[in-house]
Formats: C-alpha cells, structure tokens, sequence
C-alpha cells in the first residue's frame, strides 16, 4: 500500500511511546481473546476484529483531552479500550452478560460509556457520521470547546449522508474530526473496485474541508496529524478530514472466507509495516526499553486480557426481566 | 367588456385568505405580471399578479377584508376605452360584498371559560386559536424555559417555516436556536439525534412526514433503539414533528399517513393530536420528554380554531385518550384528522338514534388501551376510523385487542374505517374516494349496530 511517510515525528518521550505500546497491544491480545471466544460459543453474532488498525485509534487518543467525544462504527472494541473503557465490561458484553456495558443487550456492535463520552457503537454503516457531528452540534451549541473523533472506514465513505454531513459541519463550522480509517476493503471489495477518486479525504474539499492522508499503521505519524486536527478543530475552523492508510488483518467479521485477498498480502503488511512491532523497534533500538520490559508489558496485558474473559464468563446473563426495561429513558 | 378578477387559490389547502394590500387603484393601467395585490392566506403573504393586462375599473373587496373565500371576484378589470365607465364605480360602493369580511372567523369570543375536562379545571379560561398557533405557542413556551431547546429543519427560520408553524421564533431566539438546514434530510436528522445526546432538546420539523422517509434509519435505528442497546445510558430527547397524510391535490408522494408506521415502534413515542388544546399541551410534554417523540401533524388542521386553556403552562399527559362525545351503543376510536369524521358522523348518527360515544386516542404510543376497552365494554361495538392505509393499520390493532381482551363484550365484528388501498390519486373526484368519509363512518356504525 503506498502511503506517503509522514518525515517529522513528534517528541515523544519514552512513557509515552511504552504507553502506544501498552494500549496497542492491549487492543490485540483483547481482540485475539475475543476470537478464540467466538470460537468456544461464547460470542454470538457479529464481532469484527480491529486487528492490525491499532495505531489509528491509539495515536488520535493521544491527542484528546476531558470532554472530547468519540464515535464510530460496529468495528469498535478498539476506540472502547483506547478512551479507557474496561476490558472486562466491554469483554462481557461481547459474552452478552449483565457484567456488559449495556447489561448484555447491545453486543459488540452495540456499546456506549457516557462516562468515557464514547457514543457507540453503529451498526448502519455510515449512521455515526451525522450522530457525530451532532455531537459536536451540541458542544458548539453549549460553548465548551470540545472536539468529536467521528471514525469511518472507506466503505462508509461512499455513503450519502457522509456528505450531507461534510457541508453541514463546514457550513456550520462543527468542531468535528473525520477520521477514515481506510482499511482497503469494504467487507470484501477493495477501493479499487467501489470508487475512481483518488483519495478520500480529497473529497472534502468540495466542501471546504481541510484534510490529509495519514500513515496509520504509524502511531507517531498518527498523533501529529491528530494535532493538528484537534488544533484547527478548537481554533473554531470548523471539520478537519484524516483518512488514515490502515490494514485489518483478520476477516470483515467472524464469517469471512477471504476470497477476495490473497494471504501474501495480509502476510507482507503483517511483516512490514505491523504497528506494534514498528513501536517495539523504536523502544529497542533507541534503547528506551529492555527486552525484559517489553516482555513485562506482554504479561501483564495477557493477565489483564484473561481477567477480562474470565469476568466475561462468570457474569451472570441478564435478568429475564431486563427485557422490558431500558425501552424509554 | 370588464373582465372580473378572482380571489386566487395559492395553496392546495387554501379556501379563503385576507385581502392585505391593494398595489393598484381605480384607474390604473396594469401589465400582464403586474403585482395587484398582497393576499395573506394562513401559511404566507403572497403576492398576486395580473396575468392580463388592462385597465383597473374597480376595486371590489376593501383592502384588509378577512376570509375571502377562493373564487370571489376581487376586481373589475376594463380594457381601454371603458375607463370611464370603472370611474363611476367608487370602491367604497362596489366592496359590496361585506359579507364576505363579516364572516370571517376573527372576532375572538368572550370571556370563555370551560366545561369540565380532565385535562383542565372547570372555569378555566379558554381562548381560541389554530392548531398551528398552538404548535407555535408550544415551542416558543418551551424554548423560553429551556435553553438547549432548538428547533431545526427546512425553512424553519428566514421563510418563517413553510406552514408557518415557526412564524416569529427565528425573530425572539435567532439563527443559533432556530436553525435553516439545507435540503438534506438524512443528513440533519442524524445530526440533531446525535445534538440530543450532547445535551441539547432539538425539534426537527419535516415539511412533511414523507420526507422523512429519507430520514427514517435515524429515527429509528439511531434516536428509538439506541437506549435500550446503550443498558439506558443513552436516551434521545427529541422531537420530529411536521405534517403528515393527505392535504389536497398534492399525489401520492405527499400524502401519505405514517402513524401505523411509527406506532409500530418500540422506543418512540407517537402523538397524533386533533385539537388545537392537544397540539399545544402534547407538544410541550413531547419536547419535556426525555425520549424520541413523533409528532404528527396535518396540514388542513392547521387552520382550524379549537378553544385552548389560557394557562401559563398547560401540558396534557401521553397515554390519555379524550371522550370528546359520551353515547351508549357504539365506540368510535380515532386520532387526528379522523376526528373530523368520527365527530361528523355522530351528529349525523345522532339524528338516527344511535348515541355513539367518541374516543380521541392523541397518542398512538402509548395507547390508552383502558379507555378503549372501557367504552366498547359499556357500548359493546366499535369501528376504528383513521386515513392510512388499511394494511396494519392503528384500527387493526385495535381490533386485535378488543378481540383478545374484550372478545365475551362485543356483539358485531370491530369494523375498521381507514382510506383506501390505494396511492393517493390526484384527480379531485378520485382523491375524495381514497380517503375515508363520514359516510363510510356512518355506514359502519350502521352495520355493527345492525341498522
């Protein structure tokens, strides 16, 4: 995939880069978890995996502070755990438990933390993208200068509301983020077979957006484009457009027979441009951290993953009469 | 010859109008297009144009006469050559037809107080008013109180909203709470759901329900559902209100009704009100309400006078039918604009010894199924009248829960009146058809009463 490599990187310190890696892999090990879940009958449904697009959410959490909102899709165990949502509660709703974040009646498609002003969770493709900038509506309505992460991948991109939205939010001058997560594929057709534009986030200049296309298997690269958004964002200049160059490596969802790949490909991003290991590499080689550390950091996120199963397991199913509440608020 | 020239019909619903202006006077030579006068119907103040030219031999209404119906001349206009015929008829002579202002409906009865009501005291004082200046009343209560009340939608604020219901809020609150969308329905709804979850109290008006078709994935699957998947952290307080079903002459893509649709659905609530005192008091509960409200309205309401408590805050429960007339051999359940027909057909019924007792539902979620029961066990037979479309219709269901529930009470079939099964035609005569009449009313009530 060809991504244009962003030269500048931003001054990180070492607690900060040791921090991506934690997140990051936390990410994956709870994803691989879920898998092997799914797998044994204790996850029903749809579950899609954010494997392998670890470094998107991870890097544009770095750059938000209290009051910033987040939303996205049903791929959304990544952005859940990346604004600090409990593994264990998002791990027992996947189970479908009362230990859930909706007590076991959203799924994995289906979550929200008003604590953590996370807003879901959307299971209509492309839906999340006026519900975010209403968000942002209501923050600018409000007078605080809080921003929305509103998160999309390229097969949402080509949805009508998406630019319904794009002219409203410039037209009203929402302080709202698009964040592409340009994963190549839309369930199982690339960017080559759905649209002839060159770049989505190009599409927004017929709006008026600014925007910019984003290595985002690189968390680094990743932060410094979300600083720059969240600047222009809280300046009051209205939307800003990230279309982040990413890669799942794992299926759509649960269900998919991976025709419409080849397994070199999946195997050449995995070995090349992983997100995880390019953080691992930057610690090692700059000497920022130990083997032994790192290793440290895999204990503890693995124990911290199994408790979340473990927790998913033992939670109870939800109450018989849970059925006829939550209906009205 | 003079050509006399007639009170213009401007919308599809228009049947009278204000003459506001005249911009011609006797004498006058006017062009083909030439504005001749300022006519004021109750959705806009138009301008009417000559469409021949000529010269302006009399003026036949004074300027500021109300309810003018649709058709009445209103000038005399003479070629060249009869101008001095159009002198001799001064204006004040040829207004003859003072009738016409004498009967319009704007002189404000007196000191009137009410009956008993259980949605009121006896002795309130009552004013009358339209439903549309009920629904306006209502918002701007709402957004007095309440600050992150907003209303937003198509032409809402400049255009002072295309039934008028937004007249003057853009004026009293500005363009940050009364907000011009572009023509983009998906678009704004999803952003108004999500507005709702930041915090805010949104009103959406749809220039009708049918465009909302365009929106209906965030009506439900964003603003209904999302509570009940968030475990209740995330309820929607918003409303989505504008007209809905069959105005006049306007085809089937815009007239359709929708309340079996959205009562339908777990997570909204739905209103569907008749009077102009249920409009007012039902929308200020909707926009108090913590949930996603729709709000059905109807265009040829719009204009009718109700009697409305004169109270500084006057709100009317969800859930609670009205007994608008008490009778002791038929129930006839209705809401909205069917009203008119269940309420016509009673006094017709009236006069042929069937004393039919009419239930005004309001709201359609959730029903007020005590009330219904209530009544048909007391009158032990039932017809259902409503405009949509018979299929799942609101009176199916009712039927469906008088047969389960009150099944040992009833002595005929539930009949269900509804309009046809059919696209909303054009063609006057066939339009008239499609719809549901009293007649057809009276024909069922009949045929459970076994008369």
């Amino acid at each position: 995939m060809a991504v244009k490599k962003e030269p500048q990187k931003s001054n990180v310190s070492k607690e900060e880069l040791l921090g991506f890696y934690r997140e990051m892999l936390l990410i994956r090990r709870f994803e691989e978890k879920a898998g092997q879940l799914y797998g044994m009958g204790l996850i029903g449904g749809f579950c899609h995996l954010y494997i392998g697009q670890e470094a998107v959410v991870v890097g544009l959490e770095a750059c938000t502070k209290e009051g910033d909102k987040r939303i996205t899709s049903y791929r959304d165990h990544g952005h859940m755990l990346a604004c600090g949502m409990d593994p264990k509660g998002v791990m027992a709703e996947l189970t479908g438990r009362e230990g859930g974040y909706s007590k076991g009646k959203g799924g994995s498609m289906h979550m929200f933390s008003k604590e953590k002003h996370f807003y879901g969770g959307h299971g209509i493709v492309g839906a999340q993208v006026p519900l975010g900038a209403g968000l942002a509506l209501a923050d600018k309505y409000l007078g605080n200068d809080n921003v929305t992460f509103t998160y999309f991948g390229d097969g949402a991109a080509n949805q009508g509301q998406v630019y319904e939205t794009y002219n409203m939010a410039e037209l009203w001058m929402l302080p709202v983020i698009f964040v592409i997560e340009n994963n190549q594929y839309a369930m199982g057709t690339s960017v080559k077979r759905s649209t002839k534009s060159g770049t989505f986030f190009g599409r927004g200049a017929a709006y008026g957006i600014p925007g910019e296309q984003v290595d985002g298997m690189d968390v680094l690269a990743v932060k410094a484009a979300g600083e720059k958004a969240v600047a222009h964002c809280r300046a009051g200049q209205g939307p800003y457009i990230l279309e982040m160059m990413t890669y799942r490596y794992r299926g759509h969802s649960m269900s998919d027979p991976a025709k419409y790949r080849t397994r070199e490909e999946v195997e050449k991003i995995r070995s090349e441009k992983d997100a995880i290991e390019h953080v691992r590499d930057l610690l090692l080689n700059a000497g920022l951290a130990s083997d032994e550390d790192l290793k440290a950091i895999d204990r503890e996120i693995k124990e911290q993953v199994n408790a979340s199963a473990e927790f998913a397991k033992e939670s109870p199913e939800p109450a018989l009469t849970e059925l006829w509440t939550d209906i009205y608020a | 010859m003079a050509t006399e020239v007639l009170m213009p019909a401007l919308s599809p619903t228009m049947e009278e109008g204000t003459l506001a202006k005249w911009l011609v006077k006797v004498g006058d030579v006017v062009k083909s297009g030439q504005i001749l006068a300022e006519i004021e119907t109750d959705k806009a103040t138009m301008e009417f144009e000559a469409t021949d030219e000529g010269r302006v031999g009399a003026l036949l209404v004074a300027e500021g006469t109300a309810g003018v119906k649709v058709n009445t001349p209103i000038l005399l206009m003479s070629e060249e050559g009869e101008a001095v015929a159009a002198k001799a008829a001064p204006v004040a002579a040829t207004a003859a037809p003072a009738p016409v202002a004498a009967a319009a409906p704007v002189a404000a009865p007196v000191a009137v107080v009410s009956k008993a009501s259980p949605d009121w005291a006896e002795g309130t004082p009552m004013k009358t008013m339209t439903v549309r200046e009920a629904l306006r009343e209502a918002m701007a209560e709402e957004m007095r109180a309440n600050p992150t009340v907003m209303l937003m939608g198509e032409e809402v604020g400049e255009y002072q909203g295309a039934y008028k219901i937004s007249q003057g809020l853009l004026d009293e609150f500005g363009p940050k709470r009364v907000v011009d969308t572009p023509i983009t329905e998906m678009g704004f709804t999803g952003i108004a759901v999500g507005a709702s979850w930041g915090g805010l109290n949104p009103i959406v008006e749809f220039m009708t329900w049918n465009f909302a078709m365009q929106a209906i994935d965030h009506i439900l699957n964003s603003a209904a559902k999302t509570n009940y998947m968030s475990g209740g952290q995330m309820g929607a307080p918003i409303v989505f209100r504008g007209t809905n079903g069959a105005a006049a002459r306007v085809g089937a893509q815009h007239s359709q009704d929708y309340a079996a649709w959205y009562a339908a659905i777990p997570g909204l609530k739905v209103v569907m009100p008749y009077s102009a005192a249920d409009a007012k008091g039902l929308l200020k509960t909707a926009i108090r309400d913590r949930n996603p409200v729709v709000f059905l309205e109807n265009e040829i309401l719009y204009g009718q006078t109700f009697e409305v408590p004169d109270l500084p805050d006057f709100t009317i429960p969800f859930g609670k039918a009205r007994i608008w007339r008490e009778g002791s051999d038929v129930t006839i359940v209705s809401f909205g604009i069917g009203m008119k027909y269940a309420l016509e057909a009673a006094d017709i019924l009236a006069k042929d010894g069937i004393s039919a007792e009419v239930v005004d539902l309001r709201t359609l979620r959730p029903i007020d199924y005590d009330t219904v029961l209530a009544s048909v066990m007391k009158t032990n037979r039932c017809v259902t009248v409503e405009e949509g479309f018979p299929v799942g219709s609101i009176g199916d269901h009712l039927a469906s829960t008088i047969m389960q529930r009150a099944f040992d009470y009833l002595d005929a079939p539930v009949v269900t009146c509804t309009g046809k099964d059919v696209p909303m035609p054009y063609a006057a005569n066939l339009e008239k058809l499609a719809l549901v009449t009293t007649a057809e009313v009276v024909a069922a009530v009949k045929s459970v009463c076994y008369r």
